[in-house]
């Protein structure tokens, strides 16, 4: 499947494709650009979640107030979220390599993609759930509603469209900052645009980058407006 | 069946402690139509929220069905909260949710089976005839099916007691006439103890059997709601029942008249009796003296009917006197009412 593709594209860009980089490597640079979106995306989500549930329910006017977790999370977000991608990429190697056993290579480069975006969509999804009338918790506690049952069958369904379209958003910051994982060796168009375009000045490598890269914002787009929307 | 008892609350706000209420004793009796009325600050919301603790008092103790509520754990707050149902002014129904699921959401909490919610939820929307808005979403509808919807929600599990904070103030007067018709219907067909918090005198006319007057945090005046009608005592209650029942004569009606005596101008209440009419008639026939009827109106409350008359009575101070006495010995009560401040 895979190679056929590859042909064929080689094939329709053949008149006009006067690089030394080859189509196969390209398809594999956003393979590995898929990747990293995906999995960094799948487990920024999860930290996200949970981060926005816990600062969201513990916070001062919250269903359940907890000054010692609200104001102690508080700042290691702010921390976290602080960081330019950059410093955070090298900032992070020894847990990295803990994590994954190399600071090198595409599954490297999620561990601080992760880092990076997972407090990012936790305050999304913060802003998210603060939209979610008020009036819509009050009712859940009077009809007699445990914490959990308000957070999950009431306050996040309601704040569904909301979240869907914040995600959104950090998935497009997401696929901009896998650009810059090429610095740990983790490939993906980004690093393409770097070390063909700007380092052998072979413009149309970027030129290729950049078409690709706005369809598959565009993609994102799409995809969460349509998703935000259907109920 | 509602107790407050010695019930205080007060906030921390910069450092400065205010007081929502103070010292409030009420007892709210089973199966009655009670009605909280006050304007904005009063502290009403706050109350009728400690009956089902959605607020903590600082001091005292709430009441329901022989239950402490305050002395209970959160589990156990949780279950009785399931048995007192809440509508709101805002009407509070989930934008992502249909009508349907809306109304099973306090089912699902107690985790009924889906034939069992069904059932219900067929009955439920029948009584507020909505079936035909079953598979409608909350902005698809008017301002008065939400509230229907918000009623079904409430009463989904057979409560005991419903709550309605304000549940008309967002909504038209026909529309306001025809939730409260509905809220009495489930009061008389359900025998459930409904309170109502509202500014509007008119719903209390409409639908209450009890009312508490609140001013600062306080009860200032309490009773059955003719009883409140036809005696208020307290200024606050009298400019509310002036909102429905003319207190004074108006203005106009006052600077049109040929005789400026302001001192001949007596209001008449009637209360109870439509005999009013005959009343009035014997006055004329028996006693020398001229009645001018200025301005009437009538009211009924609870089944009762209040009138209201204002006249002018001209003559022989003697006679007026004596009329005003026989007048009185017939159970009207007369009161001089001509000169306004």
């Amino acid at each position: 499947m895979r190679d056929l593709i590859v042909a064929w594209l080689t094939d329709i860009t053949a008149p006009f494709w006067k690089s030394s980089l080859s189509i196969d490597q390209f398809v594999t640079a956003l393979q590995e650009t898929m990747h990293m979106v995906f999995f960094a995306l799948l487990f920024g989500c999860m930290w996200g979640l949970i981060q926005a549930i816990i600062v969201w329910t513990t916070r001062p006017q919250g269903i359940l107030p907890n000054k010692v977790i609200y104001h102690g999370l508080n700042p290691i977000i702010n921390a976290l979220r602080s960081l330019p991608f950059i410093i955070l990429l090298i900032a992070v190697i020894p847990l990295t390599k803990f994590l994954v056993g190399s600071s090198i290579g595409t599954w490297a480069a999620i561990v601080p993609l992760t880092i990076y975006i997972g407090p990012y969509i936790g305050r999304l999804i913060e802003i998210s759930l603060l939209e979610v009338n008020e009036g819509i918790v009050e009712s859940a506690q009077a009809m007699g509603a445990t914490p959990t049952q308000i957070i999950f069958k009431f306050v996040l369904p309601e704040a569904r469209s909301s979240v869907i379209l914040n995600l959104t958003t950090a998935t497009i910051s997401l696929i901009g900052a896998t650009a810059m994982a090429g610095a740990v060796g983790a490939g993906g168009i980004g690093d393409l645009a770097i070390s063909y375009g700007y380092q052998r000045f072979d413009t149309s490598v970027v030129i290729l980058t950049v078409i690709v890269l706005l369809i598959l914002v565009q993609i994102v787009q799409m995809l969460g407006e349509w998703l935000a929307k259907i109920r | 069946m509602i107790q407050f008892k010695n019930i205080s609350k007060h906030y921390q706000l910069k450092g400065q402690t205010l007081t929502a209420l103070k010292q409030i004793n009420l007892d709210i009796p089973q199966g009655s139509i009670f009605g909280i009325i006050g304007y904005s600050g009063a502290g009403k919301s706050t109350l009728i929220r400690l009956i089902n603790l959605l607020e903590r008092p600082s001091e005292g103790q709430v009441i329901v069905n022989g239950h402490d509520l305050t002395a209970l754990n959160a589990a156990s707050l949780r279950q009785q909260r399931a048995n007192i149902g809440m509508i709101f002014q805002h009407f509070n129904l989930m934008q992502t949710k249909t009508v349907a699921a809306n109304i099973e959401m306090p089912m699902q909490l107690l985790g009924w089976s889906k034939a069992k919610r069904q059932q219900r939820l067929d009955e439920l929307l029948a009584f507020i005839g909505l079936e035909h808005k079953r598979n409608a979403y909350p902005d698809e509808l008017s301002g008065g099916q939400k509230q229907r919807v918000g009623i079904a929600r409430a009463l989904a599990n057979h409560p005991k007691i419903l709550l309605c904070d304000e549940a008309t103030s967002a909504l038209d007067p026909q529309t306001t006439q025809s939730v409260l018709q509905l809220l009495k219907k489930i009061n008389q067909e359900q025998g459930i103890t409904i309170v109502m918090v509202t500014h509007e005198m008119d719903v209390i006319e409409s639908v209450c059997d009890h009312v508490a007057v609140m001013e600062q945090g306080q009860v200032i005046e309490m009773g059955s709601t003719l009883s409140i009608f036809s005696q208020p005592q307290h200024p606050t209650t009298q400019t509310f029942i002036q909102t429905v029942l003319q207190q004074h004569l108006p203005v106009k009606i006052l600077n049109n008249l040929e005789n400026q005596n302001h001192h001949s101008i007596y209001s008449l209440q009637f209360l109870g009796t439509s005999a009013q009419e005959t009343v009035v008639q014997a006055v004329i026939k028996q006693f020398d003296l001229s009645l001018n009827i200025l301005f009437a109106n009538m009211t009924e409350i609870d089944g009762t009917v209040i009138g209201q008359m204002f006249v002018q009575l001209l003559g022989n101070e003697q006679i007026i006197q004596e009329a005003i006495a026989f007048l009185q010995a017939r159970g009207v009560k007369v009161q001089q009412a001509g000169v306004q401040a």
